[in-house]
């Protein structure tokens, strides 16, 4: 150890590590030497949980992993199940469930532009002016998932088979009117950060995850397509009618944090085309195979073994189920996203100066949830 | 633990008390005089009047409760109006809204924050796991309850209760700040 050098630890208490994350930074001066994360602050035991629980009833609870988007997370569980029981789901569950999942992507990505932006602070005037638009933007979303779901951030309306609610009356004239104006505010968001001077000098070079170094650790979502890389699960290994839509997968080029932030931009518009593409194509039908599908115990696949990966706002999510024949998973495993994004800060963050590891470690956009399971 | 939080704690001038020694020295010789216990009452009433209009909380998210927490310091509700204002450090808040599932790592980390705040301090416990542990009491890593390391004033029921919820409880703890409990 250099006499100047000094460890500094960043968390768990921290107001920019999005949750209880824990970082050892080695610094000299104001250049950072290595970062090691350290992470567990969060660990709930998802995987024991699993085990203990039915097929319906652990629904529910997987929502509590990543928070910002519980459809996704619900959504592998209920695939994996699906295909071990060899179910065959509605066409309009299929639909709901795009639907569903897409609107959670826009709310999810809401959030991480503000509180991203609340990092960055003082250069965007206190910070707290995006944070308080892209939250106002991100209750227009809410509202209308509420008014579906009656949960405003949790919302177990996924179940293996099916879907738990079909949508409400009116539904369709007013995610219309809130995607319109929730699209038109993007474009507002453009004008604020895109050009502002200050913004582009702390995030352009700043964190570049190069595509092999994507590769090597498991990186997935936004960042691997930040550095180049096309990979979107939706595309690569369609799921739930995803080939009926018509929407692109947005690359950059050089994979710094404003290549990630233009990146998860674009996805949420594309997110918005394909939410207007299901509401307008949904299809007539069942939500569920079987009208009366409640019980926790009705739900039994035989014996077997399945994995299903869904990409979820921060990348690809997959659960594998091992079923034993009864109401209750004999073991669940869970892949998750962040876990992948945390471990990059070890190799992108050395050489930064201290106040970049917040533009860095918002850029990647870890939900310690989805860390530590 | 314990110890290297009292030596820290008798180093920074934390007690327990709710007043300072020099407080409590003045009030009781205010009170001495005739109709003193008029003056100290009137001004036990103006302080807390006081700190109930301003109190602070630290920025302190655990798991989801914490985005709904967030979501109530935005735009649509609007915590600022009641004087609700987030601050960073331990040393600068009065409240301690504990938003999400207690885990036994982050055990120790939470009291030590709760310790390095300054007297009077108060605590919400918000939501179900904080409350009772929740859906997740009964694993291993899980600390049933957040009363079960600091003391708690408010809770919240709810998983995740809505930003409503969380400003009804701010509100009964104002009122309890200001029967001076």
């Amino acid at each position: 150890m250099r006499e100047e050098e000094i460890v500094l630890s960043m968390g768990p208490q921290h107001p920019s590590t999005h949750g209880v994350l824990r970082l050892i930074l080695r610094v000299a001066g104001e250049e950072v030497l290595s970062v090691e994360p350290e992470i567990g602050y969060l660990h709930r035991g998802f995987e024991k949980l699993g085990e203990a629980s039915s097929y319906i009833g652990y629904t529910p609870i997987v929502d509590r992993q990543d928070y910002l988007t519980s459809a996704s997370n619900e959504f592998a569980f209920c695939l994996a199940a699906e295909r071990i029981a060899g179910i065959e789901v509605p066409k309009r569950a299929q639909y709901l469930r795009v639907i569903a999942a897409e609107l959670n992507r826009i709310a999810s990505h809401l959030v991480w532009l503000g509180t991203w932006c609340l990092d960055l602070g003082g250069a965007l005037g206190g910070g707290t002016t995006i944070y308080m638009y892209c939250f106002r933007e991100r209750e227009r979303i809410l509202d209308l998932l509420e008014e579906w779901t009656g949960a405003r951030l949790l919302y177990g309306i996924l179940q293996p088979g099916g879907i738990r609610y079909d949508l409400p009356r009116g539904f369709h004239e007013k995610a219309k009117e809130s995607l319109e104006l929730v699209l038109s505010r993007i474009d507002e968001y453009h004008d604020f950060l895109s050009g502002n001077p200050v913004f582009v000098e702390r995030t352009r070079g700043v964190g570049v995850a190069s595509a092999e170094l994507c590769k090597a650790l498991g990186l997935s979502g936004p960042i691997i397509r930040g550095a180049g890389i096309p990979f979107d699960v939706r595309k690569a290994m369609p799921y739930s009618s995803y080939e009926d839509f018509d929407f692109t997968i947005p690359t950059g080029k050089d994979g710094d944090c404003y290549d990630r932030y233009v990146v998860r931009m674009e996805e949420m518009r594309q997110a918005i085309r394909i939410t207007m593409q299901a509401l307008e194509g949904l299809p007539e039908g069942p939500i569920n195979p079987r009208p009366h599908y409640r019980s926790p115990v009705a739900f039994r696949p035989p014996k077997g073994e399945a994995i299903s990966c869904v990409e979820s706002p921060r990348g690809m999510i997959c659960a594998y189920i091992v079923s034993d024949g009864t109401e209750r998973p004999y073991r669940v495993r869970w892949r998750t996203p962040s876990f992948a994004a945390v471990q990059a800060m070890r190799y992108i963050a050395p050489g930064h100066k201290v106040a970049d590891m917040v533009s860095i470690l918002g850029s990647l956009d870890p939900v310690l949830g989805d860390v530590d399971r | 633990m314990g110890i290297w939080a009292e030596e820290r704690g008798a180093k920074m001038g934390i007690d327990d008390r709710r007043y300072s020694g020099l407080f409590a020295d003045i009030a009781d010789f205010i009170e001495g005089w005739p109709g003193g216990s008029l003056i100290t009452t009137t001004a036990d009433k103006l302080f807390s009047w006081a700190r109930k209009s301003s109190l602070w909380p630290l920025t302190f998210g655990l798991a989801c409760c914490a985005i709904e927490m967030m979501a109530t310091f935005a735009s649509r509700f609007d915590l600022d109006r009641f004087g609700v204002i987030l601050r960073a450090s331990p040393r600068q808040s009065d409240v301690m809204i504990i938003a999400g599932t207690v885990t036994e790592k982050m055990a120790l980390p939470i009291v030590r924050l709760y310790e390095q705040m300054a007297e009077p301090k108060w605590v919400i416990s918000m939501g179900s796991c904080a409350n009772t542990g929740g859906v997740f009491r009964d694993l291993y890593p899980v600390v049933p309850g957040v009363d079960k390391i600091i003391p708690v004033d408010i809770y919240v029921p709810g998983c995740p209760p809505t930003p409503e919820a969380l400003m009804e409880g701010i509100l009964a703890l104002q009122r309890k700040v200001m029967e001076g409990r």
